[in-house]
């Protein structure tokens, strides 16, 4: 791996950007490896460096049906915040966020992240009591988040409109170490530094069947490119989680739902911060390319179609119309979809599963591209060690059954 | 927006509608007797289909009725519409589609 530096930028630059290498090989499948993972997301990419990385697993493959980044990694609005009501889920997306805030430097690949704030908006009585119990729960598990008046919200984000609409903004919860990351680089990042390990990257390999012996252990998986001998096989595959289960014989309490996104022609610098709205529904940011950046609700009913109706997404530009009225006028480029698995509480699996040597990261639902370097790290500790990361061992699949379900209402600024 | 078929009312937009998730599923008579892996299973695993779905629609916005429909996950077209209380139409619910 030819690392970067800013000396080899300004040489590039010199000479016209000619002479850089591929950053990842093309690799073909192996007859055999100690370790599979399903899905080339961020996720399954990060989990194959940290089993790499941090336990030594080198003959790893990341199995990915289409190209890599190409799910919901190139689908989110790349929100990253860890201000979850609960400490379980505090810990882990805190976790992720420390991870964040030194994942340029540790996978040597720019991946643009930039903390500029992530505000919650109140709008009503309610609104504003949940997110004051959410400042105070996070502030005493050290997770910073702070109050601020109608006033300062204005101050943080100027093109806030907070008096003249139709459910005024009461304050807003703001966590200043939030922001965004360049979800392309999160994928490309982690590729490129897993490949440097020894990973092998193999896209256009669809997984068709999992294998078991005869004490019902994974043995190997069938793919599109031929049969894959391994004793470990985790999963994340986010929508399509359910689909590979089943190949093992397992179900889990996910649902498929599609989750809109769209962005604005490019203009100039103009918004200063993450800005997200529950209760009238948007969440708006701005690319470093310049889009306006926008993140709408769910549709009504399960799908696997990466798309949605037109009339979510044109709920949430009402709703972005309304906070900031100086964006009416701009015209959206580009809208799609993604297929977020849901969890009856909102909160993730990351866990083993019944059928030894299978373990599966799902259920993130709405938010899982904040939590990618945490829920890569534990599930590669979770793979390696064959049991769980104290920071994911809540987050099983036997939670539904026993009831410590981890509720978690913040989950996303998505209603449900 | 998906157009709907209420057997009741005829075709109308799905603002009309809400979904009720994955029809067919019976609360258990002895509920107090099940185990807590049972109870769970009820109340949390759903098929999550990708193919043809058999799932609940409720016309609140018009009838206010409830119906079900065979709709198919991987395009949202919709196969068939029967009312509750009648079975899946079998053909239609075996029907391959490529995964």
């Amino acid at each position: 791996m030819q690392p970067f530096s800013g000396l080899s930028l300004l040489r590039r630059g010199l000479s016209g950007q000619r002479g850089w290498t591929q950053q990842w090989r093309r690799a073909e499948p192996k007859g055999a490896y100690d370790a599979v993972i399903v899905g080339g997301g961020g996720h399954g990419l990060g989990t194959a460096y940290y089993l790499a990385k941090e336990h030594h697993l080198t003959r790893v493959a990341v199995l990915e049906k289409g190209w890599i980044g190409g799910g919901n990694t190139g689908r989110n609005t790349t929100i990253i915040r860890s201000n979850y009501l609960f400490g379980e889920s505090a810990a882990l997306y805190d976790h992720a966020l420390k991870l964040w805030e030194n994942l340029s430097q540790v996978l040597n690949y720019n991946v643009m992240f930039s903390q500029r704030g992530v505000m919650m908006l109140a709008h009503t009585v309610h609104d504003t009591q949940v997110s004051k119990r959410h400042v105070h729960a996070n502030r005493a598990s050290g997770v910073d988040n702070e109050w601020l008046t109608p006033a300062d919200a204005k101050a943080f984000c100027p093109p806030l409109n907070i008096g003249d609409i139709r459910y005024p903004v009461l304050g807003a919860a703001l966590q200043r170490r939030g922001g965004t990351a360049r979800h392309d680089a999160v994928a490309w990042g982690y590729a490129r530094a897993a490949d440097a390990l020894g990973v092998d990257i193999i896209e256009n390999c669809e997984v068709t069947g999992i294998r078991r012996d005869s004490n019902g252990a994974v043995e190997s998986v069938e793919t599109t490119r031929g049969l894959i001998r391994t004793p470990k096989v985790g999963v994340a595959a986010a929508g399509h989680t359910s689909v590979v289960m089943k190949m093992a014989g397992i179900q889990l309490p996910l649902e498929s739902y599609p989750l809109q996104a769209l962005v604005s022609e490019p203009v100039k610098p103009i918004f200063p911060c993450v800005v997200m709205s529950n209760t009238i529904h948007a969440y708006i940011s701005q690319s470093d390319k310049g889009e306006l950046v926008i993140g709408a609700g769910t549709d009504a009913y399960t799908s696997y179609t990466q798309r949605g109706g037109l009339h979510i997404s044109g709920h949430a530009l009402e709703a972005v119309c309304e906070l900031f009225p100086m964006f009416r006028r701009l015209r959206m480029l580009r809208n799609w979809g993604g297929i977020v698995d849901v969890t009856p509480d909102r909160s993730p699996i990351i866990a083993k599963t019944p059928v030894p040597g299978l373990y599966v990261n799902c259920g993130w639902g709405t938010g899982g591209f904040k939590a990618t370097p945490g829920s890569a790290h534990v599930f590669a500790f979770t793979i390696a060690r064959d049991e769980p990361h104290p920071i994911n061992a809540p987050f099983t699949i036997e939670r539904f059954r026993d009831g410590h379900l981890i509720d978690e209402a913040a989950a996303a600024a998505v209603a449900h | 927006m998906l157009l709907i078929e209420c057997p009741y009312c005829g075709e109308r937009p799905e603002l009309e509608f809400v979904y009720g998730g994955q029809a067919h599923i019976a609360r258990p008579q002895n509920a107090p007797d099940l185990s807590a892996q049972a109870w769970s299973d009820y109340l949390y695993q759903r098929d999550n289909t990708k193919g043809i779905h058999a799932e609940r629609w409720r016309h609140t916005h018009g009838c206010g009725r409830f119906f079900n429909a065979l709709r198919d996950t991987t395009t949202d077209h919709f196969i068939a519409i029967y009312k509750v209380g009648e079975a899946a139409p079998a053909a239609l619910k075996t029907r391959k589609v490529a995964l």
